[in-house]
């Protein structure tokens, strides 16, 4: 197929530039979080993520390239695929800290639910593509995409996987409020969720159930529960205005700091770089959603409008909870931040979502 | 949102629409991007420096090392206490290959069976692996050997080396240089710069001079991952060693008078009447202050606080005894300086002096005839010096005896020092609320009654009579140095008063002192030295007081009623260069138990310091010298009597 000139005259150089960017970011501090003592080196860690910000830039430039309105016909194989997939995590997963949510493939180990947020936004959108009825649409519309996602979470959920489950649930959300959902229904699930809460506190593991309650009150047990809360708190903290510098964060390279280069990733760049990196790194990620509104707005169709609604929520939804975590004002949950934490399956996933984003954007001239 | 619209002419809900409901998301994105921005300022700026703390807390771990103890020197920097090394043996759980193994082989070469508890207990205390583990403390000789030539049986297994404190002569002034221990909690509570396991000095010396002797402790700021790993070494604070202290005491000196006075319970003080400085000072029974750098078991240290004889108190200072007939020193100073009585006043006594309803007797039942003050402090009589406390009154004697620093703490820089007790007739109205009987002088006149006195202060009026009224404060310690010899802080002789001597009453009773031991009919000659004029004064204070006016025949009395002892005196005659006050529990009469003793200490003191310019020895003959008084006088008695006071 000829490359249409206008893909690279249109092409959205800023988003692309900006997600490199956070990958950029991603990699010191992968590479900083690993130089723990006692070893002080290059980790292994560091250039497996350098590759697959490599595999991730390249599957951004294809998937931008490629038209975007041609994925709503591979929406529920994919969707099919994913699902398949968490069910075989299910069967032959690989456990780690006490949950099953790897797939080895050989060679690489493929983390199905990092691909099941994108599969979920796909299908979700294909689904709410269609202009909703008069008055939005209603209660019985969205039994569909209840089950839609109920599947996928429930998979997620068993894993255990709280923190993917609740990104599934407030991107879907996002979506069905984006895509016209009837608002006295919106109310009523609202209202719904309210009560809920209660009795999904009833169905939480003891080890959830053990982090909320840290999250109340972190001094309540400081070595047990409440432990990865101080102690990023501490690294946040401890970087100051402009931070310690580039791999001189004791928190992370003393190991006080658990899961250092997933799930608190952010603590790490926080100490080193201080507040001063930590409001560069948000803006950072503002710029990225702010440019994923900007598409939505302008896309020329309503599942390029919705589509880049859904890729905007995975970011947005993901850099809230998580930073809103490890600064201590939300509880633990192990959610990545996205593009920065390490991990193959998600920074490709979400350097892949970009593409698409890219592709939105690059095609409203086209049509 | 919904909006109405009109469709067809009818009133419908309009399709929500997309634009708006993203004008909505985009404002809960900017308020929770906003809210997660705050809470880093919060965190990043606001709490910074709390949080830098904390980080620092959480890798920084200091290993303290304790300074060395300074030493203690005696007055020609001969060392009295140092510090040895004092070997522990200690396990590194992680570097044990076979636990029970090791443990049985480690407790047949210790001779000990606690290894595992210990062990277990550290487990138990959530110790890393890698901290080292402190099995048995104090090793001797024979454990160190057979661990070290067992070296490679035990992986894991290693001596470590800790300053002990050690007192070179054993119990030789031991209530002086005191002890040290381990710092309890108490004390950790008034300071922070001792950790739990310190040694603090808890008695005497150790405990007085604790800030010279104690040093800085540095250490080591070690960094540390979060199992308490250590990684590197941050920073090495030296530690800065103690003072050593340099003492006036002399070792020869103290030497002589820890074996004059044997095994017998008592105190004895020497000290220069030119500086106050102590020459020796002897509490016994004493004990060996080594026993608490070992660690005192709770049976020894039970054995030593339920000990009738109270080893722990040290005598020179807090036994306070009446001080029987020295205190007719007192009496002589007082009454010839009040001129209530002069060279020239003479009074009969024919053994015993009838006072108010009964006879107040004096301890020569055949009496001493009359005689003026010279004779009677020579022969000691008590008759005489009733009458001298009768003419005298109790408050001018007390005023006098308050003088010369009976009744008051010295001020020597000990702990639990006592005052004694010098009693007057307001004393008397504020403690008992009774006004002060006459008869009640006669016996305090004597030394008897409410009068009592520690070895130390009678010390002090030995040396106040020697030097003609200076009055200084007893010192102990010369100087502290630095490591390297050179002083820290000297401790200058400090005159506190001048007592207003008359030096004419003061060479009255001088000479009687001088022929106490030089003089015929003197109750002092066991203190006699060939080439020196030693100038003293006996007493023997009873324990019970009036035990009937029968007393029973000496030596078959049980011990515990036997008489005490005391002997004061200076040397030489002039320009005198030690006073001594030694007393002896029980010993009977001061002349034949304390003046040997002290005779003693003379012989050893003034055989390393010859006095300047050869004295003429002076054969015991009955003219007194340089007696200002010529007053007639009875022939002495014929022969000394069996028991002289």
């Amino acid at each position: 197929m000829a490359l249409d000139r206008r893909l690279v005259y249109h092409f959205d150089w800023t988003l692309f530039m900006m997600t490199l960017g956070l990958a950029g970011v991603g990699l010191l501090s992968v590479l900083s979080a690993s130089w723990g003592a006692p070893k002080h080196a290059l980790d292994p860690l560091v250039v497996r993520q350098l590759v697959w910000i490599g595999v991730g830039t390249a599957l951004m430039a294809a998937a931008a390239i490629f038209d975007y309105r041609a994925l709503a016909a591979y929406a529920y194989p994919l969707y099919v695929v994913t699902v398949g997939l968490l069910a075989a995590v299910m069967v032959a997963g690989h456990v780690t800290g006490g949950s099953r949510r790897w797939l080895n493939l050989g060679v690489i180990r493929l983390e199905p639910s990092e691909l099941a947020k994108l599969a979920l936004v796909l299908v979700m959108v294909r689904y709410l593509r269609e202009e909703p009825p008069r008055g939005g649409w209603s209660f019985r519309q969205m039994i569909i995409p209840a089950l839609l996602l109920g599947v996928p979470l429930a998979l997620v959920l068993k894993q255990p996987d709280l923190g993917t489950g609740i990104i599934l649930a407030l991107v879907t959300a996002t979506l069905v409020f984006v895509g016209g959902l009837n608002g006295r229904v919106l109310l009523a699930a609202m209202l719904a969720a309210a009560l809920a809460a209660p009795v999904g506190w009833h169905y939480l593991k003891p080890y959830q159930k053990e982090r909320l309650v840290s999250f109340l009150n972190p001094q309540s047990d400081p070595l047990g529960a409440g432990y990865h809360i101080i102690q990023s708190e501490i690294a946040i903290g401890a970087g100051g205005a402009w931070g310690k510098g580039f791999l001189k964060g004791t928190q992370a390279r003393l190991n006080f700091l658990p899961e250092q280069t997933t799930d608190f990733i952010f603590s790490v760049f926080a100490e080193e770089f201080g507040f001063a990196g930590s409001i560069l790194l948000m803006a950072l990620y503002a710029g990225v959603i702010a440019r994923g509104i900007w598409i939505a707005r302008h896309a020329r169709d309503r599942f390029g409008q919705l589509l880049a609604v859904g890729f905007t929520a995975i970011v947005f939804w993901q850099v809230a909870i998580n930073i809103g975590m490890a600064s201590g004002v939300l509880p633990v949950v192990g959610i990545p931040l996205p593009l920065v934490s390490y991990g193959g399956s998600s920074l490709i996933a979400m350097m892949a979502a970009m593409g698409v984003m890219i592709s939105i954007n690059t095609r409203r001239y086209l049509f | 949102m919904a909006r109405w619209r009109y469709y067809r002419g009818k009133k419908v809900r309009a399709i929500p629409r997309i634009e708006l409901r993203v004008t909505i998301l985009s404002t809960l994105i900017a308020l929770v991007l906003a809210v997660v921005s705050v809470r880093l300022y919060y965190l990043q700026i606001i709490r910074h420096k709390e949080f830098v703390e904390l980080a620092d807390r959480n890798r920084i771990r200091i290993h303290r090392q304790p300074a060395l103890r300074g030493l203690v020197f005696d007055v020609h920097h001969r060392p009295l206490v140092d510090t040895r090394p004092s070997f522990e043996a200690v396990v590194v759980p992680e570097d044990v290959r076979n636990a029970r193994q090791t443990i049985s082989r480690l407790g047949g070469y210790l001779g000990e069976n606690n290894i595992a508890a210990k062990l277990a207990q550290a487990e138990d205390d959530d110790r890393p692996p890698f901290d080292p583990v402190t099995v048995e403390e104090h090793l001797d000789w024979q454990q160190v050997v057979s661990l070290e030539t067992h070296q490679l049986q035990l992986p894991g297994v290693s001596l470590e080396v800790m300053p002990q404190r050690h007192y070179i002569y054993g119990s030789l002034g031991a209530h002086l240089l005191g002890y040290v221990g381990e710092v309890a909690e108490g004390d950790l509570r008034h300071t922070n710069d001792y950790r739990m396991g310190d040694e603090i000095g808890k008695f005497g010396l150790e405990r007085v001079f604790e800030s010279e002797l104690r040093g800085q402790a540095g250490g080591q700021e070690i960094e540390v991952d979060s199992v308490g790993r250590r990684l590197k070494l941050l920073r090495e604070i030296p530690e800065i060693p103690g003072q050593s202290v340099v003492l006036s005491l002399d070792l020869d000196v103290q030497q002589a008078a820890e074996q004059a006075m044997g095994n017998r319970s008592g105190a004895l003080v020497a000290i220069d009447p030119n500086t106050g400085y102590i020459i020796a000072m002897v509490s016994h029974p004493a004990f060996d202050p080594n026993i608490f750098a070992n660690g005192i078991t709770p049976v020894q240290w039970r054995a030593l606080t339920t000990d009738p004889q109270h080893p722990l108190a040290n005598r020179a200072i807090q036994g306070i005894y009446p001080p029987g007939s020295t205190f007719k020193l007192v009496d002589a100073i007082a009454a010839l300086e009040d001129r209530t009585l002069t060279p020239e006043t003479t009074y009969y006594c024919p053994g015993g002096l009838w006072y108010g309803n009964r006879v107040y007797h004096c301890w020569r039942k055949q009496g001493h005839g009359t005689l003026s003050v010279h004779r009677a402090i020579v022969g000691s009589c008590d008759v005489f010096f009733y009458q001298v406390g009768i003419h005298l009154g109790i408050d001018r004697l007390a005023q006098w005896a308050h003088l010369l620093g009976l009744g008051e703490k010295s001020g020597i820089e000990l702990d639990n020092e006592r005052a004694g007790l010098m009693p007057s007739s307001r004393w008397k109205e504020q403690r008992f609320h009774q006004r002060w009987y006459p008869a009640e002088t006669l016996s305090v006149a004597i030394g008897q009654g409410y009068v009592a006195a520690t070895p130390l202060q009678m010390a002090l009026v030995a040396a106040e009579i020697a030097n003609g009224g200076a009055r200084y404060k007893p010192q102990f310690v010369k100087a502290a140095e630095a490591l390297d010899g050179s002083v820290v802080r000297s401790f200058p002789p400090i005159l506190e008063r001048r007592i207003p001597f008359d030096p004419s009453v003061l060479e009255i009773v001088r000479s009687a002192m001088c022929d106490v031991v030089n003089g015929v009919g003197g109750t002092g000659h066991a203190a006699h030295l060939d080439n020196v004029v030693v100038c003293g004064k006996t007493g023997t204070s009873q324990v019970v007081k009036e035990a009937g006016n029968a007393r029973i025949p000496e030596n078959k009395e049980p011990l515990k009623y036997r008489d005490h002892g005391w002997f004061v005196a200076y040397a030489p005659r002039d320009h005198p260069q030690i006073a001594i006050a030694c007393v002896i529990e029980h010993g009977g009469h001061g002349g034949s138990s304390a003046g040997p003793v002290v005779h003693d200490v003379l012989q050893k003191f003034f055989a390393l310091y010859p006095p300047p310019g050869s004295q003429p020895s002076i054969p015991v003959t009955g003219a007194p010298q340089a007696m200002p008084s010529p007053a007639p006088q009875r022939p002495p008695p014929g022969s000394i009597a069996a028991r002289q006071d």
